[in-house]
């Protein structure tokens, strides 16, 4: 990025953008501070008052909020406004654990329309699309917020909500929708479904995805790219506890997800430390400018790098790469950290096999077993000695990439459970003591 | 000619419930083989109507695969099918599988083969004169 400035005029566009961004989590903090429990943990910081945040490394002394704050003040602890200025609740998708409420004014509704539809835009969506939204409607932040936001760009917008994948399939013929927007893995269920049924892309008008909600790969990409007959297939990122979908977003020209100008981002360590830019580490997002549910500096467990600059889409400002996985995800096994992202890279590179997994850890004795289940395709089947190849190479490749030994085993297709939101992958059975 | 192969888990009851299928489907097997490895197998079956068959247990999602093989008529008797093979190495005919069965009484077995080199194969073939059965 920033190849169109000289590296001096970034430094000088990042240094005002920093100042502008300290005037304005100022105003956060501020915010934050009118909530008991903020202002108890701030107080332990030294931050007593909005007026102690005069620098970014003022702002880097803000403690940390974590989900368990979240939970901690269930349902409506941490919001900044009276009940009576809140239009709306959303919930977390509860992936991990007890549910968390988040809470909207109406300007935070028109605040995540303008993300949303800002973000779309950059991706290449116009008023003239036609977009069917397959993310679940209701306390989940996807369906709602991708319908606000296209509403809000002008594109016909079909809230189909997530499930019922054959009427998802009826309605990209009969209405010949441009562009779908779904989690990758129930874009996948979606062209498998479709081919089941004897339907193709020749059969629908598709010419855009946007996916998120769960990290998937770049080989992903390709596979629902062709299955679906797609011309682009772009990120969207976002999570309740900060707004919802939009936060981030990668452009048409694929250069990273160009973060909205309402969110500061950072990236941590495991403890918390600062990391340089271009290295991997915890996305730490900050809201500015929303006001039912302030986010100060909130730890989302998304593992990303963030970079400043310019990109060809006119876009300027902080990008992070696309999620390499989540904190929570990560496995250790035999001592190796895991992400179920680079097992799905390994098993995309090979073909004869399905995109459809299941890692299963287990111990065995005192070692960890890793087994990773997947669907032959029916190219592979007729030879033996083809399908213990295919065996091998999987096995090979994982071991190329986490450096571990796994057991594959070929399973029947349909046989691994499908998923109509965030896909199930790992199945841990390991009991640990604690 | 074509024959089907089925991909299976190696599971308990597994194979009974595949065939029970094809029972269903009143599909004859006029010959089969099983390949196994620890943790799944493949079944081979020669039946009427391959392709038909193929898209039946593809609804019914079975991973099918139909694959040509050869058809070979040898003696039934003591070297029969070992005269057949040394013919088709001498001309470089790769064998990848095979399995034989004795379809109704008579002087003649029958083979069923899956070449690398189909190319090779019909020229052996047709040098041997080897008994191709009909129908």
């Amino acid at each position: 990025m920033g190849d169109s400035l000289s590296d001096e005029t970034l430094e000088q566009t990042l240094k005002q953008a920093l100042d502008q961004a300290v005037g304005r989590l100022r105003e956060t903090v501020d915010r934050a501070l009118r909530v008991p429990y903020y202002r108890d943990s701030f107080a332990r910081a030294g931050i007593e008052s909005a007026e102690d945040i005069r620098s970014i490394a003022d702002f880097q002394r803000v403690p940390f909020t974590q989900k368990e704050d979240l939970r901690l003040n269930y349902p409506f602890g941490l919001f900044a406004e009276p009940l009576d200025n809140i239009v709306r609740l959303q919930a977390s998708s509860g992936t991990t654990g007890k549910m968390t409420v988040v809470g909207y004014t109406a300007n935070d509704i028109e605040l995540w329309a303008t993300a949303m539809a800002d973000a779309l835009r950059r991706g290449g969506v116009t008023p003239q699309d036609i977009v069917q939204v397959g993310y679940g409607y209701g306390l989940f932040t996807g369906g709602l917020g991708y319908h606000y936001g296209c509403e809000k760009l002008g594109a016909l917008t079909i809230p189909l909500s997530s499930g019922n994948t054959e009427r998802h399939i009826m309605f990209l013929r009969d209405m010949k929708s441009t562009v779908l927007a779904c989690t990758s893995s129930y874009a996948l269920h979606i062209a498998d479904t479709a081919a089941e049924m004897g339907l193709g892309p020749e059969d629908f008008c598709l010419r855009m995805g946007v996916f998120g909600a769960e990290p998937w790969t770049e080989a992903m990409r390709t596979m629902i790219t062709q299955r679906l007959g797609l011309k682009s297939a772009l990120d969207m990122y976002g999570l309740s506890e900060i707004i919802g979908p939009g936060v981030a977003m990668e452009c048409a020209h694929i250069n990273g997800l160009h973060m909205a100008p309402y969110f500061y981002p950072e990236i941590v360590d495991t403890w918390g430390r600062i990391m340089p830019p271009g290295t991997q580490g915890e996305l730490v997002l900050s809201s500015m400018g929303k006001e039912a549910f302030p986010s100060v500096r909130y730890r989302t467990k998304d593992l990303t790098t963030l970079s400043y600059g310019r990109c060809a889409c006119g876009f300027c400002g902080w990008s992070i790469s696309r999620i390499a996985g989540r904190v929570d995800d990560m496995l250790i096994i035999r001592g190796v950290n895991v992400f179920p992202s680079q097992i799905e890279e390994a098993i995309l590179s090979v073909e004869g096999i399905e995109p459809h997994y299941l890692i299963v850890v287990d111990r065995r004795g005192a070692l960890d077993y890793l087994e990773v289940q997947v669907e032959v395709s029916g190219e592979a089947v007729d030879g033996i000695s083809r399908l213990e190849e295919l065996q091998q190479t999987l096995q090979q490749r994982i071991f190329r990439i986490l450096g571990l030994a796994a057991r594959v085993r070929l399973v029947e297709p349909l046989s691994l459970p499908r998923s109509e939101g965030k896909a199930v992958r790992v199945r841990d059975m390991r009991v640990f003591d604690s | 000619m074509l024959q089907l192969s089925i991909f299976l888990e190696n599971a308990k009851g597994r194979l009974a419930q595949a065939l029970s299928v094809l029972a269903d489907l009143n599909v004859n097997i006029r010959a089969l083989s099983l390949a196994d490895t620890k943790d799944f197998g493949v079944l081979r079956l020669v039946v009427d109507d391959p392709e038909r068959v193929a898209v039946l247990l593809k609804e019914r999602s079975f991973v099918v695969k139909v694959t040509k093989v050869w058809f070979l008529q040898v003696e039934d008797r003591p070297g029969g099918l070992a005269d057949v093979l040394d013919k088709l190495v001498e001309r470089g005919v790769i064998v990848e599988y095979m399995y034989g069965f004795v379809e109704k009484a008579g002087e003649l077995a029958q083979i069923v083969l899956r070449v690398r080199d189909q190319a090779l194969m019909e020229d052996a073939v047709g040098e041997l004169a080897l008994g191709i059965p009909q129908g």
